[in-house]
């Protein structure tokens, strides 16, 4: 039993890489399409990013450098239980500098920075099928693929204009790739969707419980799904980020206190943090300042 | 003033090492044995190894003590395991007639060849609480008789005499054993692969699933027509050699149910089978698969597929015990990104329909005045 912690480059045997990396070649000869792979259990549990790891695990070399993030953060404690896992198993450098990183994996953000040509962004990807809670049979919902049958996704979201008078759909927003495959840009604000068009970062999925990767090739188009008289918009925020003053980024609500005291910050931490070094300065810093 | 939140990193690790004293528990006691688990937990063992698939009490054992008695992250520790070990190859089927059996009951027949062999059963016992168990009292002796080492005949195999039970379950000649740790799933499957996946599905689940169809979900009119616990060889074909050597005996537990069938556009009247095989001892789970089993073939045998236990997707696509919980519970991950998302999206939907209501209210007032 005390062979028992022996493990491979980066947890899994390569065989499995193999037939991971074929499964990711195929999800981006087919933007948008998901790819079945046979997902392994992972040390981590279902639902808890164990597609993306086994995507990062199967691309990363030993002179990677890896950031992982949730919610835009390098410190919440998922994204720093993952990178923690990758230290240990692969021994590869991390950080917390998008500019820095060759891979990045991410749940429930895209980094406000441009992302470059030479990186990978893996997204983590609870339900890969966008058509999942209109349709909940895989049988079905390949077949809707396969007819390129996407009526009942606009009927959806035309339901949502006659009902509330706006699309209710906040995040997961549905996009369309390389004008042919329904995707679900996993469980990021629409906020995101735009970041995801024309990139020239290789963008890859990994649903580790539904067994899927999918992908989208740098510069592919990448367009949410929506109607002339009611075009796609984005979240607005009505404040600028309370420590960096960043306008245009998404940013996460701070509750202060119990008397309703409340304040906007990034979400994406490193961003932030990359603003004040440079000598950003938002209203709650410059407030404390003059004090 | 504000702080982001820090320190994921010390709090994941002083929360682990409050894990580690929790686990260990008061110091001046003993620690609990890796062979104790095995000897006297053993039933606790037997279910993670079945739904770990992976034959191995000691690894089994370690991971019960390791997750506490927690038996999903028990399961969950031993997959995460089993998942890294290369493939050798594959064993050739068990032959379950040559069992070294150690209990078999069928409630199809009074007395049958092999006999009907109780073995070690919580069945008939009263459910009192025995205080003696609370000290170290010695315990008898078992009494037990040599085995008779012949083949044990197959309750399915009597019937077939008759031609009354359909005959054992055929895939074509070309067909793979599939994988379900190899490949990706694919519905509709074949039977090789949905057994799998019920073998290694969660007991509740399948008991629960399984009781449903005797509520009228799915009736399936069944019969058990024999449990058998006992040791089988396991052998695998060694390309080098030619010929299949012995890895050893392992202990299974079988359930064949035999299901009433009045006949259908596909089949003739007879009686059909659920099939349950699942490691260690495990009388439940095994029954409540072959339950499951026969109720999913409803497809194949032209019954009507209308209860949940009869729907592949819906069973199969749930029956992962490792994949439930973790879906389940990663709920408790930070999802304020998204929740921000729709924070915003409800006060502004508030925002129109309170302007909405006031307008109404306004247009009211005039109409009055």
């Amino acid at each position: 039993m005390s062979e028992l912690a022996t493990y491979n480059f980066a947890y899994l045997d390569e065989q499995t890489k193999r037939m991971i990396r074929r499964a990711i070649l195929k999800a981006i000869a087919i933007p948008g399409y998901q790819v079945p792979f046979a997902s392994r259990e992972m040390p981590m549990p279902y639902g808890w990013g164990t597609g993306g790891v086994q995507i990062t695990a199967a691309i990363i070399g030993p002179k990677d450098v890896l950031k992982v993030i949730d919610q835009g953060a390098d410190d919440t404690t998922n994204a720093v239980s993952i990178r923690a896992f990758f230290q240990k198993v692969a021994n590869v450098a991390v950080t917390t500098h998008t500019a820095d990183a060759t891979i990045i994996q991410t749940r429930h953000r895209i980094p406000e920075a441009k992302l470059k040509e030479n990186q990978v962004l893996v997204y983590q990807v609870p339900i890969p099928e966008p058509l999942r809670f209109l349709e909940p049979r895989e049988t079905e919902t390949r077949k809707m693929h396969a007819l390129e049958e996407y009526g009942l996704m606009h009927v959806k979201l035309y339901e949502d204009i006659a009902r509330n008078g706006r699309i209710a759909t906040t995040y997961a927003y549905p996009v369309k790739v390389a004008g042919r495959y329904v995707m679900d840009p996993s469980p990021t604000p629409k906020f995101d969707n735009p970041k995801m068009h024309l990139s020239d970062a290789l963008q890859l999925f990994g649903a580790g419980r539904e067994k899927r990767i999918y992908a989208v090739p740098p510069y592919t188009e990448v367009v949410s799904l929506d109607f002339e008289d009611h075009p796609f918009e984005v979240q607005r925020f009505d404040k600028p980020c309370a420590l960096c003053g960043a306008e245009e980024v998404y940013l996460d609500e701070v509750i202060l206190d119990d008397k309703g005291g409340r304040m906007f910050v990034c979400s994406d931490t490193d961003h932030c943090e990359d603003r004040r070094a440079h000598g950003h300065v938002g209203a709650m810093l410059a407030t404390e300042a003059a004090e | 003033m504000y702080v982001a939140v820090k320190g994921g990193e010390a709090a994941i690790s002083n929360a682990h090492r409050l894990l580690a004293d929790r686990r260990r528990g008061d110091r001046s006691l003993p620690a609990i044995g890796i062979d104790q688990i095995v000897a006297q937990l053993t039933l606790a063992v037997d279910r993670v190894m079945a739904e770990a698939s992976l034959y191995d009490r000691a690894l089994a054992a370690l991971a019960v003590r390791q997750s506490r008695g927690d038996m999903i992250e028990a399961i969950f520790l031993l997959r995460a395991y089993r998942t890294t070990l290369p493939r050798f190859g594959y064993s050739r089927p068990l032959d379950t007639a040559a069992m070294k059996i150690e209990r078999r009951v069928s409630a199809t027949y009074k007395d049958l060849p092999g006999g009907q062999l109780l073995g070690p059963t919580f069945d008939y016992t009263h459910r009192l609480l025995d205080p003696s168990l609370l000290t170290d009292a010695p315990v008898e002796e078992a009494m037990l008789r040599p085995a008779e080492g012949e083949r044990v005949m197959r309750v399915s195999e009597i019937l077939a005499e008759e031609g009354l039970i359909e005959g054992d379950g055929e895939l074509p000649l070309d067909h793979e054993i599939g994988d379900l740790t190899r490949e990706p799933m694919e519905f509709p499957m074949a039977r090789d692969l949905r057994l799998q996946a019920l073998a290694r599905g969660d007991e509740g689940f399948l008991l629960a699933l399984g009781y449903s169809t005797q509520r009228g979900y799915g009736r399936s009119h069944p019969f058990t027509g024999e449990i058998r616990i006992g040791e089988v060889e396991v052998e695998l074909d060694v390309a080098e050699l030619g010929f299949a050597v012995s890895l050893g005996p392992i202990q299974v537990t079988e359930c064949q149910m035999v299901n009433q069938f009045k006949g259908s556009a596909k089949a003739p009247p007879q009686f059909t089978r659920g099939y349950g095989l699942v490691f260690g001892q495990s009388e439940r789970k095994a029954m409540s698969m072959s339950l499951v089993d026969r109720a999913l073939r409803a497809g194949e045998l032209g019954e009507d597929i209308t209860a949940p236990a009869q729907d592949e997707e819906f069973v199969i696509s749930h029956s992962d015990s490792v994949q439930s919980t973790g879906f389940v519970e990663h709920l408790k991950l930070p999802h304020y990104v998204d929740f921000q998302a729709e924070l915003d999206l409800v006060r502004r939907m508030r925002r129109d329909y309170e302007a909405g209501r006031d307008a109404g209210n306004d247009a009211i007032t005039e109409a009055a005045e």
